[in-house]
């Protein structure tokens, strides 16, 4: 008695008969097919951003280049100096000495301030802990992302690049696009 | 003497090099027009535009290729055969060129009282002469290949030779629907042939998609690049080479597609022939253009289509459709041709 597989058959879907007239017949069907497909995406249009004159629009939230804040009233930085940042940087790229505010130096609003802040962007993989770990919002992610350069030392970030109004390069995305 | 082949001189030596001049820098120069072309049209079947960088809509291009190109180290391998190495590419671009010569771009005309007849050479021989510089131009593949001592190149320039073998048989044959049907090898006469009677393409449509398919495969275009084939074999027969001599290869195919557009649109699609007007003689050459540039546009539409073949697939689409097909349009097209 033959195997009798029971209901679980799965019919096969055979490949179209052969045969030279056939064959040829469905190559040049296929051929013409084909090339139809070909000319309507020419008809359809371009897909590319034209790159440096036109740029990639980024989302909101996009993790791109850092900036530093200053409080839009007194000009003080937000930043204190307390290295939160740092200890949560998990590429260990964040490097902030402190020092002391003086009534005469007063640079931040807290008692201390960062003397030293510098991000190596060359080590930095924009994971945006450190905007997580800022208690005062001091530092956050912005929307740059052309950040390549010829020197890797020129990509250790200072305060006063990070301070500084970034040139807004990068548009952003609007609503639903 | 035995005349093998009626040349049919009848011009001052002067014009004959005037003419000669006229058509190659005409000609030579729709060759970066054509690169660019197929560059740019590439890039439209991919959602992209294409070169737009260098000049005006990227119209320099070529031109910057060209530069680059020339002004490249002229590397030879240490094992590769030195004369032959440097005259292969040369053997490519002489026969693109030479095929050049019997393209008709009209009848004899009248220039300031002298009869001149636009078209570089009318051999009695007409479209064997075409055939001819068709073999010969296999040797600068080949002969390339086996000169850069490489095995890429090697296989490249052996499956040059096959390819050569499988589809000249097929053109010729539907070539010779043609020939009969007019009744004279002269590619002025066939076109005149079809001033006065149709198209070939309508009563020979299968000799005109045999010589189509079999011209993509002289001009080693997808999708029978086969001796280039870049994903297998690196380069093909033009493996080892670089700068100038690339530069010569290179521009070879691309005079080669424009040589064979222009001989589909002699022998098929009525050379300078526009049915129901009759129009002045000056058009003439801008109408054999305008079709070979048609031509030109669907080599790469088609080169934006379909994937390369496979050698087997080759073979048999060769040996086994076109072959036959040919042979039996061949016979049909006599047995017409005695019949009425």
């Amino acid at each position: 008695m033959p195997y009798d597989p029971g209901p679980d058959v799965v019919e096969v879907v055979r490949a179209p008969k052969g045969g030279p007239v056939r064959g040829t017949y469905r190559a040049f069907g296929e051929t013409l097919r084909g090339m139809k497909t070909v000319m309507g995406r020419w008809v359809e249009g371009t897909h590319t951003y034209q790159y440096p004159e036109e740029k990639t629009p980024v989302y909101p939230r996009f993790r791109g280049r850092h900036k530093l804040h200053r409080f839009e009233d007194t000009g003080l930085e937000k930043c204190v100096g307390c290295s939160l940042c740092a200890a949560a940087c998990p590429a260990d790229c964040i490097r902030v000495v402190a020092a002391e505010n003086t009534p005469d130096n007063r640079v931040s609003a807290g008692e201390r301030y960062a003397a030293v802040y510098e991000i190596n962007m060359s080590r930095c993989i924009f994971c945006g802990y450190c905007e997580v770990a800022c208690p005062f919002d001091a530092i956050t992610m912005g929307h740059d992302y052309e950040l390549s350069d010829y020197n890797r030392s020129d990509l250790i970030f200072t305060k006063e690049m990070l301070l500084a109004e970034p040139l807004e390069r990068t548009p952003l995305r609007s609503l639903g696009e | 003497m035995t005349v093998l082949a009626e040349v049919g001189y009848y011009e001052p030596w002067w014009i004959q090099l005037l003419k000669a001049l006229a058509i190659f820098a005409v000609v030579f120069q729709l060759v970066p027009v054509v690169l660019l072309a197929e560059r740019k049209l590439l890039g439209r079947f991919q959602h992209r535009y294409g070169p737009n960088r260098v000049g005006p809509y990227g119209a320099l291009q070529p031109m910057a290729d060209i530069g680059k190109l020339l002004f490249k180290e002229q590397f030879r391998p240490n094992n590769s055969i030195g004369w032959m190495f440097a005259l292969a590419p040369a053997i490519s671009m002489f026969t693109a060129v030479a095929t050049l010569a019997i393209v008709p771009f009209s009848n004899t005309v009248d220039i300031f009282g002298t009869q001149v007849g636009l078209y570089g050479v009318d051999p009695s021989i007409g479209i064997l002469y075409a055939f001819a510089f068709g073999g010969i131009a296999f040797y600068g593949l080949v002969l390339g290949g086996w000169a850069s001592g490489g095995k890429y190149a090697f296989l490249g320039s052996m499956r040059a030779a096959a390819q050569l073998i499988s589809y000249e048989i097929a053109q010729g044959l539907a070539a010779v629907g043609v020939v009969m049907m007019a009744g004279s090898l002269s590619l002025t006469e066939i076109v005149g042939y079809q001033e006065d009677h149709l198209w070939m393409i309508v009563p020979q449509f299968v000799g005109f998609v045999i010589f189509l398919v079999a011209g993509f495969a002289e001009t080693n275009r997808p999708p029978f690049d086969l001796p280039e084939a870049d994903a297998e074999l690196v380069q093909g027969y033009s493996t080892e080479y670089g700068g100038g001599r690339f530069a010569a290869y290179y521009a070879a195919e691309y005079l080669n597609i424009i040589v064979v557009s222009a001989l589909t649109t002699t022998l098929f699609l009525g050379g300078w022939d526009i049915p129901f007007v009759d129009p002045p003689t000056w058009v003439d050459p801008i109408v054999v253009l305008v079709k070979a540039l048609a031509l030109v546009f669907f080599f790469i539409w088609v080169r934006a289509t379909l994937p390369r073949l496979r050698y087997d697939q080759l073979m048999a689409l060769g040996w086994k459709v076109f072959l036959p097909v040919a042979t039996l349009n061949a016979l049909v097209t006599a047995s017409l041709v005695v019949a009425t």
